[in-house]
């Protein structure tokens, strides 16, 4: 599996490592309830098929990534720069 | 057919073309009690127990693919019950208990070999920590040793003593543990199930579950409609798919595993051996092949293979630790999809839907757990209380916080575990 970081260009899978779901990225407002944080932390979709993940570029530029990727065939669909997904 | 030492020898003396199939291939009626999402070993051993000890028997299991076809058959085949927190230490302790008298209960070999598994420690503070856990495993009434490090040498010579960079401290030993082969504790449990009357209904393929008023009415398959008082999802690498069609969220992410296999050798490896500096873990099976793993290649996937920097690793720690299997040429390597939950800890629960109950969340270690995880999961059904070896596993832990069963103490948090 090679990542193509949008900084650094194609690179081997060992120089990232992957928090999980993008979803991540939509942290709960502060004072929200706990069902939402209980979702926030752990309830997952863990789709089989194209699912949007956190990877974290920490061998090289140390950019947070947004993959996209099939998780049935590690096929890597689209990688952008997380501080430009985040709105 | 039952098994015994007399029939083997008539069917050897005859050509063998007396065997039976071992189990019934049914169509699925249109309605029964319960219905059983997934057969792998825990589906197979739940409707097992569920007509053994409770007398329900009007009883489908339903597998998209084949019996025995998911992770049950892909695993490394360690049984032990050396677990160190409250809630686990019970539920495996009573796992181990089962399968000791596992082959009695089935009449089928499902060659249990309590060789004994060797944990090993490379600094002080793994020695104690080891300590402190087998004084829990001792206290919950299983076995545990700890060796020194001359009695680790005693055991197994064949280890790198000399090396400096892990030095070998001692290690934990439970003699009880040891491994079985998979695929016959899956079959040995289908031929129990099927002969006490339970429908085990393959190449059926769960695509819809059917909830009116709060209360599950059914299930909808690849092969029709089927109506049932009780649903219950055991689909393990794939739980988060079936709770979905009850529109459900779990705490659960798929992740990858893999596991090695060499060509077959001399018996060399007598233990299940773990290497405590790196993710490895080796033992010998019976046809003499090597068997060994490491960690999750963690990065969430259902492709059941994984990427080459995992078996660097595991190829790595394996050299690190024993140098004399350098030579082993590897057959094969596969991997399986493991249900990762936050805290590394299983469920077995009811769920908000009336009827509708839930197991998942086995990570890398539910073989092991399939003969208690179906007496526990079938008396959760039956009864709709749960059992005591089980009932630490409830779904909602994440949520309130209370009573996380985090072994490896590195929090409840996905993708650390
Ligand atoms: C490489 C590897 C090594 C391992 N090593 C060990 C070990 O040494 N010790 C240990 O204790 N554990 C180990 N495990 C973990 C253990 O194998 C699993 O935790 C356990 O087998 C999971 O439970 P199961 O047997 O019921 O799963 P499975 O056998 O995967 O059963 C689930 C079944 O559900 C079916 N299913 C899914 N969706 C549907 C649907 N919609 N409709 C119908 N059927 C469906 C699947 O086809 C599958 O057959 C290992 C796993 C792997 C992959
Ligand atoms: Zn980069």
């Amino acid at each position: 599996m090679r990542i193509t970081c949008p900084l650094c260009g194609a690179r081997d899978l060992r120089e990232f490592s992957v928090t999980g779901s993008a979803a991540l990225l939509n942290r709960p407002e502060e004072g929200a309830e706990l069902p939402e944080w209980d979702d926030y932390l752990h309830n997952r979709d863990n789709p089989a098929g194209p699912s949007d993940e956190l990877w974290y570029h920490s061998g090289g530029c140390g950019a947070w990534l947004v993959v996209r990727r099939d998780t049935t065939s590690h096929a890597v669909l689209d990688v952008r720069l997380a501080s430009e997904q985040k709105t | 057919m039952r098994f015994n030492a007399l029939q083997i020898l008539k069917q050897g003396l005859t050509g063998n073309r007396g065997w039976a199939p071992q189990w019934r291939n049914p169509e699925p009626k249109p309605e029964y009690d319960i219905v059983l999402i997934g057969g792998g070993g825990h589906g197979l051993s739940t409707a097992y127990y569920l007509a053994k000890k409770h007398g329900l028997t009007n009883i489908a299991v339903l597998e998209k693919g084949y019996l025995g076809g998911g992770n049950v058959g892909r695993n490394t085949t360690i049984v032990r019950a050396n677990y160190f927190l409250e809630g686990n230490s019970q539920f495996y302790s009573h796992s181990l208990g089962l399968w000791e008298n596992l082959e009695q209960e089935l009449n089928y070999n499902v060659m249990l070999s309590q060789r004994g598994q060797l944990m090993l420690c490379h600094s002080d503070g793994q020695r104690d920590a080891f300590a402190r856990r087998g004084n829990a495993i001792v206290n919950q009434g299983d076995d545990a040793e700890l060796l020194s490090p001359e009695g680790v040498r005693a055991l197994v010579p064949y280890l790198d003593y000399e090396q400096l960079r892990f030095p070998i401290y001692g290690g934990l030993l439970q003699r009880r543990a040891g491994s079985a082969r998979h695929d016959a504790v899956a079959w040995g449990y289908a031929r129990g199930a099927d002969r006490l009357g339970v429908d085990l209904i393959q190449q059926c393929e769960v695509t819809g579950i059917d909830i009116e008023n709060g209360a599950v009415r059914g299930v909808q398959t690849t092969r029709g409609s089927i109506r049932a008082k009780k649903v219950a999802m055991v689909a393990a690498g794939r739980s988060g798919q079936v709770a979905a069609m009850a529109g459900m969220r779990l705490p659960v992410e798929s992740h990858v595993l893999q596991a090695f296999v060499t060509e077959g050798l001399k018996p060399c490896i007598d233990h299940v051996i773990s290497f405590g500096m790196g993710h490895f873990y080796i033992s010998q099976s019976d046809k003499g092949g090597l068997v060994f793993g490491g960690d999750l290649d963690f990065y969430p996937s259902y492709a059941q293979r994984g990427n080459l920097p995992m078996k660097e690793h595991v190829m790595e720690a394996a050299m690190t630790l024993m140098p004399m299997i350098g030579k082993a040429r590897v057959l094969r390597s596969w991997g399986g999809i493991m249900d990762m939950t936050p805290d590394g800890s299983p469920i077995i629960d009811r769920t908000d839907t009336k009827g509708l109950y839930l197991n998942c969340g086995w990570c890398y270690g539910g073989f092991k757990a399939v003969p208690a995880s179906g007496d526990c999961f079938a008396h959760l059904i039956a009864t709709d209380q749960p059992h005591e070896a089980a009932s630490r596993y409830r779904l909602d832990r994440f949520k309130t916080g209370y009573g996380l069963m985090d072994e490896e103490g590195t929090g409840a948090q996905h993708n650390l575990h």
